[in-house]
This record gives C-alpha cells, sequence and structure tokens, in this order.
C-alpha cells in the first residue's frame, strides 16, 4: 500500500512487515525519566511507542508532553487521544501542538467515563466521539483544513489510528462498526487485549469476509498476566474484557512464583498463533506497569530484530 | 407526564445553609416531589417535626398545588403573615419551584432538595431521563432512543467498547442505550441508520441559557 505519511509505523505496515507496536503509561508526577527509562527499555523491540491518555480517567502527565519526550530520543511516538477531557477547539489545538514536533501516529479514542478515575466528580466533554475525531484527523491532514473550514498553514502528517473492542456486546455490531470507522478515515487499528482467540478469529473472519482486513492495518492487542489474581480481576471487573475460564485456570493452576512466567508463555503462544490468522498485520503488547517483558515477549515471538524502514526506501 | 425528580440534600448541607437562620417557612409542592415522596405533605411535616428538634422556629409551611405555576405568587401572599415572620424559606420542592418562590419574596431561600433531572415514572418507583433538551434532536435516526441522554458518553456514532451484557460499564442498572437502539433498529429493518456518520453536534443548538420567543 502507498503511504500518506512520514509514519514509520506507516512504512513499516505498508513494506508488509508484522508490525510491534507497545505502550508506556505516563506517570503521575512530572518526573521525565519515568518515560523515557521505558521507553529505552524497549525501543529496539518495538516500531512504535503509544502514549496513553490519562488512561482509566486517572490524572497523569500528559500523553502529549509524553510523545515530545519519546520524539526527542528518536523513538516513533504514538499520540492516544481521547475525546473525554477536552472539546474540539483544545482537541484540534493539541493536534497541532503534536505536529509541530513530527508527531506522526494518533489513536483516536472516546475514553474511558470519569467515573472509573480520581475525579469522579469532574465534567466529562465528549464534545466528539471517536468516530469524529477520526473525520477530524483526516480532514485537517487532507484537506488542510479546520473544523471551522478555514485553511491550516502546514497541516498535520499523521497516520490515523483508532481502537476495536472485538469482545464487546452485541458481538454482531462490532464489524459494521470497524467498517465504520474504517469509513471515517481510520488506517490502522489496535485492538482489545485478547485472551478469547476462538472469538477474536471468528471477529477476524468476519472481518475478511467484508474485505476490511484490506482497507485497514489490524495490530492484535496482547497484555500478558503478571498473576493469577491479575488474570482474575480482568476476567470479572473490566468490562468489554473477555477471558475464558480455561486462561484463569491456567494462570491458578501453576505456583504463584512461576504465575508470571505463565503469563509470558500464554502471551507468546498468543502471537505465535496469530501471526497465522490473515489480517492480523502486526501486535499492540500493552505490558501494564511491565515494560520490561516487551523484549522477552518479542524476541520469543520470533519478531526481533525489527526491520529498518530505512532499508526499504 | 413528565415531572421534576428530585433527592432530598443532606441533612448536614441543609443545616449549614440554615445556619444563622432562626425562623424557618417551609414550602413544599403538590405534584412532582409528592410523587417523589420528597417535598409532599407527610415530607414537610416531619421536616418542621426535624427543625423543632434542632431548635428552629417553624412560623408556618404549606403546601403549593403546583410550585412552577405563576399562581405560587397568589399563594405566597396568602401567607405573607407567616413568610414575613421568617426569617429564611425552606423550599421542598425541585428547583424550578425554589427559583419561582425566590421571585415573590424578599427573602433568602434555601433548597431542601437537589433537582437531579427532568424524567417519568417508568416503573413503580422508578424514574429514568429520558431527554436532556439539547435541542439538536436525533430521535430520528435513532429508533427514537435518545443515546444523548441515555447513553453516558452522550455518543451519537455507536457504542464505546465498554458495553457489559446490554448495560452501561459504569452502571449495572442502567442499559447500554446503544445495544437498544441497535435492538430496535434492527426489529424495524432499519440498521443503515447506524452506518451514517453523525456529524459533530451542534451545541449552539442547545439553549443554555434557554430563552425562546414566540
Amino acid at each position: 500500500m502507498k503511504t500518506k505519511t512520514p509514519s514509520k509505523l506507516e512504512k513499516f505496515l505498508a513494506a508488509g512487515h508484522l508490525a510491534v507496536t507497545s505502550e508506556c503509561g505516563p506517570p503521575r508526577g512530572s518526573d521525565a525519566a519515568t518515560i523515557t527509562k521505558k521507553a529505552e527499555m524497549i525501543r529496539d523491540y518495538v516500531d512504535a511507542i503509544n502514549i496513553t491518555d490519562n488512561q482509566t480517567s486517572v490524572t497523569r502527565l500528559s500523553s502529549l508532553a509524553s510523545c515530545i519526550h519519546l520524539k526527542l530520543m528518536g523513538v516513533e511516538p504514538t499520540l492516544q487521544m481521547v475525546t473525554r477531557d477536552r472539546n474540539r477547539i483544545a482537541l484540534q489545538s493539541d493536534i497541532l501542538g503534536a505536529a509541530s514536533f513530527d508527531i506522526h501516529n494518533i489513536l483516536c479514542l472516546s475514553g474511558d467515563h470519569q467515573q472509573f478515575g480520581d475525579c469522579p466528580q469532574g465534567q466529562n466533554v465528549f464534545d466528539l466521539d471517536s468516530m469524529q475525531l477520526i473525520q477530524t484527523v483526516k480532514l485537517m491532514r487532507d484537506e488542510g483544513k479546520f473544523l471551522g473550514g478555514d485553511e491550516i498553514k502546514r497541516p498535520p502528517q499523521m497516520f490515523i489510528g483508532a481502537a476495536a473492542n472485538p469482545f464487546a456486546d452485541p458481538f454482531e455490531i462490532r464489524v459494521p462498526r470497524l467498517a465504520k470507522k474504517i469509513a471515517a478515515g481510520v488506517e490502522f487499528i489496535q485492538t482489545q487485549c485478547i485472551y478469547n482467540l476462538d472469538k477474536f478469529e471468528l471477529w477476524m473472519k468476519l472481518v475478511r469476509d467484508r474485505g476490511l482486513h484490506e482497507k485497514v492495518y489490524i495490530l492484535a492487542g496482547v497484555t500478558p498476566f503478571k498473576t493469577a489474581g491479575m488474570a482474575k480481576y480482568m476476567k470479572n471487573r473490566v468490562p468489554g474484557m473477555d477471558v475464558p475460564d480455561e486462561v484463569v485456570e491456567r494462570m491458578s493452576g501453576v505456583p504463584k512464583e512461576k504465575q508470571a512466567e505463565e503469563g509470558i508463555n500464554i502471551c507468546v503462544e498468543t502471537i505465535q498463533r496469530l501471526k497465522e490468522c490473515e489480517g492480523v498485520k502486526g501486535f499492540h503488547i500493552m505490558a501494564i506497569e511491565w515494560e520490561e517483558k516487551v523484549p522477552e515477549i518479542v524476541e520469543r515471538s520470533g519478531l526481533y530484530p525489527r526491520p529498518r524502514p530505512e532499508a526499504d526506501s | 407526564m413528565i415531572r421534576s425528580i428530585t433527592q432530598a440534600k443532606p441533612e448536614e448541607e441543609i443545616d449549614e445553609l440554615l445556619s444563622g437562620f432562626g425562623r424557618v417557612f417551609i414550602v413544599g409542592c403538590g405534584t412532582c416531589v409528592t410523587l417523589t415522596h420528597t417535598g409532599g405533605e407527610p415530607e414537610v411535616k416531619a421536616m418542621a417535626e426535624k427543625l423543632s428538634k434542632k431548635g428552629k422556629l417553624t412560623t408556618g409551611h404549606v403546601l403549593l398545588p403546583v410550585a412552577c405555576d405563576n399562581l405560587t405568587g397568589e399563594a405566597v401572599k396568602e401567607y405573607a403573615g407567616q413568610i414575613g415572620q421568617a426569617d429564611v424559606l425552606l423550599i421542598m420542592t425541585c428547583a424550578f419551584g425554589v427559583q419561582t418562590v425566590a421571585r415573590q419574596v424578599n427573602k433568602m431561600v434555601v433548597p431542601a432538595l437537589d433537582t437531579l433531572f427532568i424524567g417519568k415514572e417508568t416503573g413503580l418507583g422508578q424514574f429514568d431521563e429520558i431527554c436532556t433538551q439539547c435541542g439538536t434532536c436525533v430521535l430520528g435516526e435513532t429508533g427514537g432512543i435518545c443515546p444523548v441522554t441515555s447513553c453516558h458518553k452522550g455518543l451519537v456514532n455507536g457504542p464505546c467498547g465498554g458495553t457489559n451484557n446490554g448495560k452501561c460499564e459504569i452502571d449495572e442498572a442502567k442499559d447500554c442505550a446503544w445495544t437498544l437502539i441497535y435492538e430496535r433498529l434492527k426489529a424495524l429493518d432499519r440498521l443503515g441508520s447506524m452506518r451514517k456518520l453523525q456529524k459533530p453536534r451542534n451545541h449552539q443548538g442547545e439553549p443554555s441559557p434557554g430563552k425562546f420567543t414566540l
């Protein structure tokens, strides 16, 4: 596929490589080293690093500032942007801010409800939804225009991403919803963490039946479990998450000191199986506060060394 | 019928709002707050007793038929003597009633209730918000179910990823509006409506503060 932006991630995917992305959560403080250390640990093992935007509605160092820190150290960032906290003026303004630092990847999300976070009494915004944010970035990039219609000098050049959750219900609207995001202009997808592989493969089949895998790069999302407790928590407490009983049982079935290793095993096996799934163009490894394990996961999954995009251009 | 849905303020908050005021006139209402048991006759009487125990003097009380109606002005005049003796009016109606009364008297008013939403009794003792008066109605494309009101994020382009067995991720007691819309549109063979990309909402259509001249 032809590339539309200077994004290295887009270039990788267009060249037909299986991409590997990961994410880092910014700190609850202003120490940039927290983010740069995490990035340093994984930079050679991934093609781009997402920075989460006040995930689970807990106030943190901003995604944009963190992305700038990555950019300054020569790491390719993906700016996660949720519509929960900012209206359309602020969103467009931050997109330009990111573009001024040549940040070339954006992930457009609606964002968790503030009830989950540290300011449950706060007002949410949701002036735009994720669908409209996708359209906004596309309008700004491809037509060089603001939502208000005025011209942008030096428009942003961003590879446009969004999330997809194949596991939320009703299941039958999840593929049409992906189609709608593609119609809005999305170019890559990072999915919800996959534990129910059968269901994910069924979703992918429905994606292929509609030819959607040819229209968008789908990166399969994985998160290694650290403990059996985490598996149970994700199964029972995180909405839209599908953790089958056998996965929880597998984690519980090993002694406590071996559970982390088992979690990594499950993650690696998931990647290996999904490498064979037609339409999966890469992996998004969300090792929540466990970034040091990303290199091992990438290596054991046979995804290391990472190809160099320069070699293809 | 559409009602104003209210909830009693915490007792400590009322105590704080009334501190420094010794003599209180209490106003209730015979309409919405009677239905929700927040400001009907029994609640007004119970409040008078409670205040008495706290050492306040109740100069009188009235149950207005419809506190938000302009006739409230007439009713207030009838009680001018008792109101005149009070330092403050404690108003056990929705905020519409509080403001209507406030316009008629030259005294501080204290709301005893919080007004939650304008809604409807959808089951015995159960009240739901069904319209937020956004000024840009989308019901024509959603099978008559309002996502602006009924979705916690007010999403107009379909559900987020947090649908939880047909319920909203933030409250198991609330249906996911988009699951309801999907089911309705499917039954009507109008799922095409969900494919349409809805533009960013026009918040200029939202009349806040609303003012409309015929």
